[in-house]
């Protein structure tokens, strides 16, 4: 092996600020369940992701989804698994919140909540930033 | 009369808004997908349905409003139905009128 190969195990690519920002309610669209299948493939990837629920995005973490009686899948309970995928930053709007009368405890993940000028920093802050 | 269904949730589309500006009164509302999230309780939109109350007749889809996991918030008034109660709805209106 020449010295100018590296090992790929070792390669580490430049380490991106990566955001998904979730604006869409779970189940109506297919707009949530595609964003969460993104975050788990890019898991494979290390970078900095964050990700962000505001608008009806807050939706999807609300605790208690029982999808049964509509026979589509319940894929809430995937948010609790991130963590394992190294996908700790979750960020949730006040406004959102509050326009919905939810309180941080109705969600199913642990969440940062931030108001519209912290989010805005956070967004500035990244290097791509995903919607869905 | 006509059977109104909204199926959007009235946050993110004006569905919810244009077809209560057009329902009569005694007429009737079924909300269904993202659009249950128009009948629940403390959300910005609960005064508008609370006030259409008193003219029309609300019901909201059961299935829809459980996957959601916001069925504890539901409205006190609004009537809930499965699907079957979707179908005796249609057969009891003269038309629906679908706001998508």
């Amino acid at each position: 092996m020449s010295e100018e190969m590296y090992d790929e195990d070792e390669y580490q690519g430049e380490i991106k600020k990566l955001m998904y920002v979730n604006r869409k309610a779970p189940y109506g669209t297919i707009y949530a369940l595609e964003s969460l299948e993104v975050v788990l493939i890019g898991a494979a990837f290390d970078q900095d992701v964050s990700l962000v629920f505001m608008d009806d995005g807050v939706y999807q973490l609300k605790k208690g989804q029982d999808t049964k009686a509509t026979e589509m899948k319940n894929f809430s309970p995937t948010y609790r698994a991130l963590e394992m995928y190294d996908v700790e930053k979750l960020f949730v709007s006040k406004d959102s919140l509050e326009e919905r009368g939810l309180k941080v405890d109705d969600l199913i993940v642990p969440v940062e909540i931030l108001d519209a000028d912290q989010m805005a920093d956070l967004m500035e802050d990244q290097d791509v930033i995903l919607s869905f | 009369m006509i059977l109104h269904t909204v199926n959007k949730s009235p946050f993110e589309k004006n569905s919810l808004e244009s077809c209560l500006k057009h329902c009569k009164k005694g007429s009737s509302l079924l909300l269904i997908e993202d659009g249950v999230y128009a009948s629940l309780k403390d959300t910005k939109y609960s005064d508008a349905i609370t006030t259409a109350m008193n003219d029309i007749s609300i019901y909201v889809l059961e299935p829809d409003l459980t996957a959601r996991g916001v069925q504890d918030q539901l409205i006190d008034g609004i009537k809930s139905v499965d699907y079957a109660g979707f179908v005796d709805l249609t057969v009891e209106h003269d038309k629906v009128e679908a706001w998508l």
